[in-house]
């Protein structure tokens, strides 16, 4: 019953009754918005480990900086915000050993790519091994550099929606994203150099 | 190989293949059992540490302004006996050059 009453306040209902000290009204947020953090949580993150640290601290971000939400625009917006900056910190900590070679690709990568050599309109854009060859692409580049390419190139968001999403002036967005299309450029170079360059 | 219509091709790719936002069975749950869980940040315990931060600075200034004039005066003092020794070997000379 208190749960469906939950279900019908409003965002701002809820954010107001939480500042109160009512803490439970939290939960319909977090159930509201979960998936959204998690999808953006899955661009930057493989491991489901990994991808439920993200979204667990995205939420204890937003529970102790409730306080700062002013409630000028939608909730969501704050959230996605707090969850973009909580990947990028992410992709700071993590970064690994990013070098790949032709060699190190999965068989299906492979065929994929000699398929696109062969006939670049008969591969398919939608397979398995074309997902795997851009999540292997993207691990490659910096940072920054992906960010800016997950924004930009696969979410189709424009330079102002990034520019609040990051934190990031205009024009900062614009030099990061024409270093990491060259980046982007240079690992495809050093995957496929090996045997096709 | 056309590099600029692979990247395309794969971005495309990455493009038509957005993540799922599918959720753990009861992640709201645990969220608000760790939320409600997690200690509230405790107002005095951070000016207790702020003023420990304090004082230990102010004791980090106090032995270095203690040690420095020693320091100074040591240095002071080995100038000193190093002149009066020079003055009284010059003097000496004098005396033996005269003789």
């Amino acid at each position: 019953m208190q749960e469906s009453v939950c279900m019908e306040l409003s965002d701002a209902d809820l954010i107001a009754a939480v500042l109160r000290g009512d803490t439970a009204s939290f939960e319909p947020l977090v159930a509201k918005y979960s998936p959204r953090v998690f999808a953006t949580a899955r661009r930057y993150a493989r491991r489901e480990s990994e991808v439920e640290d993200i979204v667990q601290e995205v939420w204890s971000k937003a529970f102790q900086k409730l306080s700062s939400f002013r409630g000028e625009a939608p909730f969501e917006h704050w959230l996605m915000r707090m969850a973009v900056r909580t990947c990028y910190d992410f992709l700071r900590k993590h970064q690994r050993s990013r070098e790949s070679s032709f060699t190190d690709l999965t068989d299906p990568e492979h065929d994929w790519l000699e398929q696109f050599v062969r006939a670049p309109e008969a591969a398919r854009e939608d397979s398995d091994a074309a997902c795997q060859l851009v999540e292997r692409l993207l691990a490659m580049l910096s940072p920054a550099a992906r960010l800016v390419i997950t924004l930009l190139e696969i979410e189709d968001r424009t330079v102002k929606e990034i520019s609040a999403l990051t934190g990031w002036s205009a024009a900062l967005v614009k030099v990061r994203a024409f270093r990491a299309r060259a980046e982007m450029r240079k690992c495809l170079r050093r995957i496929a150099q090996e045997k096709y360059l | 190989m056309n590099l600029t219509e692979l990247q395309n091709k794969l971005l495309a790719a990455a493009r038509q293949n957005p993540p799922d936002g599918q959720v753990p069975y009861a992640f709201e749950k645990r969220i608000m059992a760790r939320l409600t869980a997690a200690p509230k940040p405790n107002e005095w315990l951070a000016w207790s540490r702020a003023l420990w931060f304090g004082a230990a600075a102010c004791v980090a200034v106090a032995v270095l302004t203690s040690v420095l004039p020693l320091q100074a005066t040591e240095e002071e003092d080995d100038s000193f006996s190093e002149g009066v020794e020079q003055n009284i070997l010059a003097s000496m000379d004098d005396f033996e050059s005269v003789q």
